[in-house]
């Protein structure tokens, strides 16, 4: 079967997981190719030993081979805004996981399908992508007027990058739960939880709702699309059933959909606990194989 | 025995016990009487800090931002200072702040991710602020663990550290190794900030002092979140007993104590079962209202929710996982959710 080449850049923990996530999987995508700055870096060690092609002189290798359609970026906002340059000048698919957000926000299961023509993609943050399919589900079926995000995960699967812009995060996560989710107002809120053993990651979503609705439809919604994602992120799941708290609210006391949400990792590369960072990975995996799967099918349309 | 400096913050830990209901008119009369009894240092804003006004840590009913601006026109001695936890403020509101007039912005974090608030201390001093950091919840973690942090957040710039014992659940002993280990290590002051839940707030306080701390916080009745905290006049009378002036005026303290913050109070401030639970249990004192809320709707009892969150090791900022561990017990005891 014919598979559209992928290269993964950047060989450090989310790199190499994603790798370990494209290997295990028989999807559309085949990796052509690791590529890190680091030659003693233990990504590119195992992808060594997995029989992967690997480079350490960065995105160069990558530019060079034409077979390459997509390219995973796993370095950070500051060398993807180069990085993006270079690949569209090859005519290469981006797909973003830094908090660059050069292109537009993507989740698998809400909005991918706008996006099928685009050559830059980005994936948001680990917390966008947990929490803004949920009030998605939500605000199919009624409008949310307010969302507020707290993504929770553990210290120690928090990195230096996250650690000093803090402000990136919480801007770019409100940001997609406004653009992705469809709520007018949006709030996030990251925390960082230091207990040993490292606690799972875990998020909560807050829909504030100022018109009547059908409470079994907005929960059936969401355990449905909870459903979807669980099918490429498996340790994706509600924490008990959405439920309906009054809470009082700058709009006066209004009935808010409190969804709980937990997200333990496949254990690839990164402890189970890292869920934070493997549905990262897992998103973008999910990702690439769309658009891999887009690719195969528009050719044999041409052909 | 140094005189310390004494920052007050009814106006923001005490913004949880009054569930961010301060008005213009309240924060004009506080400021007012603190400032003409010669309190250096005021603070004001959300309980939970800067842009604090969410679901998760409670809405404000007036906005901050209006409460600091009357705080900075009202004083004429004083200074004023807001709380910042990053993540929930970010560097615009500590902008704003800085534009309408504060001079100390106090940087909060769990004691073990100083590292998360080099950004906002080089803002802060970049936007010409003292810049104190908050190591919350300090009974977690031993003294060496508190010293690594601390020592971050003075290379980031900080002016001062605190040790904070958000939960009140630290004892004499606790108080003394802590701060003393900060003075020891550290070129900058360190101040202590104490909670009532094991009736240790003043102890305590007088501990840091003796252990060497340079600034202490209090609130006027000990109007602050949870058990409340060391009250401000009782600290300035034990001052004055133990002949460290602090120039601080006590009459009028105790007048604005008494007259203006206790009838705000909408419950009493005392060491209850839920109170002495969350102490012993080591959970964070802005907790409180959210765990009878839930208590209430999920049929279970706060101090068995405060049991579990000690427990799970819920930091600051966790007020979700408070519906989660009462969904829980509610299940365990086959109520209906």
């Amino acid at each position: 079967m014919t598979k559209i080449k992928a290269a993964i850049l950047g060989s450090g923990n989310i790199g190499t997981d994603l790798m370990y996530k494209i290997l295990k999987n028989e999807g559309n995508m085949e990796l052509a190719l690791l590529a890190g700055i680091d030659p003693e870096s233990d990504g590119l060690a195992r992808a060594q030993a997995k029989g992967i092609r690997t480079s350490h002189h960065g995105i160069d290798a990558i530019l060079e081979d034409p077979e390459i359609k997509i390219v995973f970026d796993a370095t950070s906002a500051k060398a993807h805004k180069l990085n993006a340059v270079a690949l569209r000048e090859k005519g290469k698919l981006a797909v973003d996981m830094t908090p660059a957000a050069i292109g537009p926000f993507v989740v698998p299961t809400v909005n991918l399908h706008e996006h099928i023509e685009a050559m830059n993609v980005n994936l948001i943050s680990c917390g966008g992508q947990a929490t803004t399919p949920l009030v998605h589900a939500v605000n199919r079926i009624v409008p949310v007027h307010y969302a507020e995000v707290i993504a929770t995960a553990a210290s120690v699967s928090i990195g230096p990058g996250t650690r000093q812009n803090v402000d990136e995060f919480v801007r770019t996560t409100a940001n997609a739960v406004q653009q992705v989710g469809g709520a007018k107002l949006a709030r996030a809120i990251p925390v960082f939880n230091p207990a040993e053993p490292p606690i799972n990651m875990t998020n909560s979503v807050y829909a504030v709702i100022k018109e009547e609705f059908d409470e079994e439809a907005v929960i059936s919604s969401i355990q449905s699309i909870v459903a979807e994602i669980s099918s490429y992120v498996p340790g994706y799941k509600l924490k008990g059933t959405p439920f309906i708290d009054y809470r009082d609210t700058p709009w006066g006391r209004l009935p808010t959909i409190v969804i709980m949400n937990e997200v333990v990792g496949a254990g690839d590369y990164f402890p189970t606990y890292a869920g934070n960072l493997d549905i990262m990975t897992a998103s973008a995996y999910k990702v690439g194989d769309l658009y891999a799967a887009h690719f195969l099918g528009s050719k044999e349309v041409i052909r | 025995m140094k005189i310390p400096r004494i920052t007050d913050t009814t106006l923001r830990d005490g913004d949880h016990a009054v569930s961010h209901s301060y008005t213009p008119e309240m924060v004009r009369t506080i400021v007012r009487n603190l400032d003409d009894a010669g309190v250096p240092i005021i603070e004001v804003s959300h309980g939970s800090g800067l842009n604090g006004s969410t679901i998760q840590q409670g809405f404000s009913i007036h906005s901050e931002l209006e409460l600091i601006k009357v705080a900075v026109e009202t004083v004429k001695q004083a200074k004023i200072a807001s709380l910042f936890v990053p993540g929930i403020g970010t560097s615009n509101e500590l902008r704003e702040a800085a534009e309408l007039g504060i001079s100390v912005i106090r940087i909060a974090v769990h004691c073990t991710e100083a590292d998360v608030t080099e950004q906002y201390f080089r803002l802060a001093k970049e936007l010409g602020l003292e810049a104190v950091g908050f190591l919350m919840m300090s009974h977690t973690q031993p003294a060496n663990v508190l010293v690594q942090q601390a020592k971050l957040m003075e290379s980031y710039g900080a002016d001062c550290v605190y040790v904070v014992d958000s939960a009140g659940a630290l004892v004499q002993s606790g108080v003394r190794e802590r701060v003393s280990a900060l003075k020891e290590a550290l070129s900058i002051e360190v101040g202590f900030h104490a909670h009532n839940n094991l009736g240790l707030a003043i102890g305590n306080s007088i501990t840091a002092l003796e252990a060497g701390a340079d600034q202490i916080d209090g609130t006027l009745r000990g109007l602050g979140a949870g058990a409340g905290n060391a009250p401000t006049e009782v600290l300035v009378a034990v001052l004055n007993k133990m002949n460290l002036d602090t120039g601080i005026n006590l009459s009028i303290l105790m007048d604005v104590a008494e007259e203006v913050v206790a009838p705000l109070m909408q419950v009493p401030i005392v060491i209850d079962r839920d109170n002495l639970s969350s102490g012993y249990a080591g959970v964070y004192n802005s907790f409180l209202l959210h765990v009878r809320h839930a208590a209430e709707k999920f049929g279970v009892k706060a101090s068995e929710i405060m049991e579990e969150l000690g427990k799970r090791n819920a930091v600051a900022g966790q007020e979700d996982w408070i519906l989660d561990v009462a969904v829980e017990l509610a299940e365990k005891k086959g109520l209906k959710v």
